[in-house]
């Protein structure tokens, strides 16, 4: 079968992992969570580079680690990229990239070297030496070094984390790219909400050690049981294609299932796949279509489901927008005022989307 | 100033003896230098400090135990006995031997230095790219410790050339079998051969300047990044 099966117990003086998860074999699954939550232990865990006595590991049906076994970390055939990228200070570039293939059976290599170098576009680097690359250049190779030994499963560890800003987006687009082009399923440890917001299709939140959520990124966001806050507020994340350009305005509309919203045109194409994140403090609500407003994103719903927030003034709604799921945050004064219950039809007016990716 | 016979051999001697010390001590120091390293067990200070012990000791107590360990008596020697190899000491071998436990912390104590400073990531990066434990250590762990190595050489090498106590104690001073350069000197003076031992110990003295400028040369202390 595919996916991963993971049951990791360990315990360490002040911090303790305690796990039970499946997760999906494909696309990327982002480890989310504050540092000391255990995402990286989970992470090393995984790869073999921690031991968890009794722990339980099965990828695609094939086991790493159960009572009798512990399959050793060089006869996993899985990836690996850490914060740093370290990268073997004697070898150059091109002796980096090719340790690890050359490795790995004939037979078993299904990502040609430069098909790597390709994707992570550090062709003209190949003769440097490490010391000689930028911070951002030797995360690139050790992510082609990783990519080169054709992993079934690709582990990173908060790979631009030690990176600023402007290295950040130099590679999130690379990152993208193997999201799009490979087969390969990601297993992506951050505690940057922008970084899971853009990357992640499933989400697994940590905290002391154990998951509190776990599942597809949108429909995980907008659960308002447990509310995860991807940085300072509860929002939701949507696929979405680019639908239509309004050039006289210089707007371009988002289409998801359910409806569309307008946000600036940055360019991109018709078709084009995109994310937009709409934070549940930029929604509001209101009984009927209002047409004196300023407010340009205005979709009919139902209300799904209220809850509590985290002040006694607030409450969380979950409307959803033929099938995908939005939350808005109103005071409860508010609610109680417009009767919400649910099944009710409502108007959503979106103050603010932000796109990204 | 000229060498006689004697000096040559005695110099050849000397080499040998290094040259045969310094590769086997590579040979057993650099496991121990290794499980130092790495072993979080409590016996790393109790064997640390045993391999540190000729840097303190008079090399006549250390050479006063092998004699009694390696004579006819001793344990050791009733096992070379046993194993038809007569008795180690008066002989090359039993130099050798001395000389590998006199030499042993110039070697493991750079090798363990340098083995500590790559820490672990290196380690676990092999390890994700399918290269199993000895593969790492030939393929990352020797080419990244090879300063380590270079000094822990040239260390081993000029110390054992440099002995002196433990070689009269476990040696004694036959010709072409256990006269050292150290021990040719130390004849010319007892015989008052002054021109003869000034010869062999300028030689000496300009062998140790070069070694030790080659060691700081090739591998000039550099803060490391």
């Amino acid at each position: 079968m595919s996916g991963i099966e993971a049951r990791f117990r360990l315990g360490f003086d002040e911090f303790a992992l305690d796990v039970e998860l499946t997760l999906p074999g494909r696309g990327v699954t982002a480890l989310f969570g504050h540092s000391g939550s255990g995402k990286t232990t989970l992470l090393r865990c995984i790869a073999g580079l921690e031991r968890a006595p009794g722990g339980y590991l099965a990828v695609d049906g094939e086991v790493w680690q159960d009572g009798e076994r512990f399959v050793p970390t060089h006869q996993r055939p899985l990836g690996y990229v850490f914060q740093e990228a370290s990268l073997f200070a004697h070898l150059s570039v091109r002796r980096n990239l090719e340790y690890g293939m050359r490795r790995v059976a004939e037979q078993e290599r299904r990502v040609a070297l430069d098909h790597a170098v390709e994707l992570l576009a550090i062709g003209p680097l190949l003769e440097r030496m490490p010391e000689r690359l930028s911070g951002g250049e030797k995360q690139r190779v050790a992510i082609a070094r990783a990519l080169a030994v054709s992993p079934r499963i690709l582990l990173m560890d908060e790979p631009l984390a030690a990176l600023d800003l402007a290295r950040k987006q130099e590679i999130l687009p690379y990152l993208e790219r193997l999201h799009d082009e490979l087969e390969i399923p990601l297993l992506y440890v951050s505690h940057a909400p922008d970084e899971v917001a853009r990357l992640a299709d499933h989400i697994v939140a940590l905290d002391h050690g154990r998951a509190v959520a776990e599942g597809p990124l949108a429909a995980t966001l907008a659960r308002l049981d447990l509310p995860i806050r991807l940085g300072e507020d509860v929002g939701v994340v949507i696929d979405a294609t680019v639908g239509e350009r309004d050039e006289a305005w210089h707007l371009i509309r988002a289409d998801f299932a359910g409806g569309g919203v307008w946000v600036r045109d940055t360019g991109l194409a018709l078709g084009h796949a995109v994310r937009v994140r709409i934070l549940a403090r930029d929604v509001s609500l209101s009984l009927s279509h209002q047409d004196d407003t300023s407010i340009l994103n205005l979709l009919p719903g139902t209300v799904a489901e209220l809850a509590d927030d985290s002040h006694p003034a607030l409450a969380l709604v979950r409307v959803e927008v033929g099938g995908t799921p939005i939350v808005a945050r109103l005071t409860r004064r508010s609610a109680a005022a417009l009767g919400l219950t649910p099944g009710q039809p409502v108007w959503l007016q979106i103050k603010a989307v932000a796109l990204i990716g | 100033m000229g060498f006689s016979d004697a000096d040559f051999a005695a110099i050849w001697l000397t080499l040998r003896l290094a040259t045969v010390t310094t590769a086997l001590l590579l040979l057993i120091g650099t496991p121990i230098a290794w499980w130092l390293a790495r072993t979080r067990s409590w016996l790393k200070a109790p064997v640390g400090a045993v391999v540190a012990l000729p840097l303190v000791l008079p090399p006549t107590v250390l050479g006063f135990y092998l004699l009694v360990m390696m004579g006819p008596n001793g344990p050791v020697g009733q096992l070379t006995q046993s194993l038809g190899l007569g008795v180690l000491p008066f002989t090359f071998w039993g130099l050798v031997v001395a000389s590998v436990f006199y030499s042993m912390p110039f070697v493991v104590q750079p090798l363990q230095n340098a083995f500590e400073a790559i820490g672990d990531r290196p380690l676990e990066v092999a390890a994700t790219l399918r290269a199993g434990p000895w593969d790492t250590f030939f393929s990352v762990i020797v080419p990244l410790a090879r300063p380590g190595f270079l000094t822990a050489s040239i260390l081993g090498f000029a110390h054992t050339v440099g002995e002196f106590g433990v070689v009269l104690m476990i040696g004694g001073n036959i010709p072409g079998a256990t006269r050292v350069v150290s021990v040719q000197i130390y004849d010319h003076v007892e015989a008052m051969e002054y021109a003869e031992a000034h010869s062999l110990a300028a030689a000496m003295l300009v062998f140790s300047f070069l070694v030790l400028l080659a060691l700081y040369q090739f591998n000039p202390t550099r803060p490391r990044k």
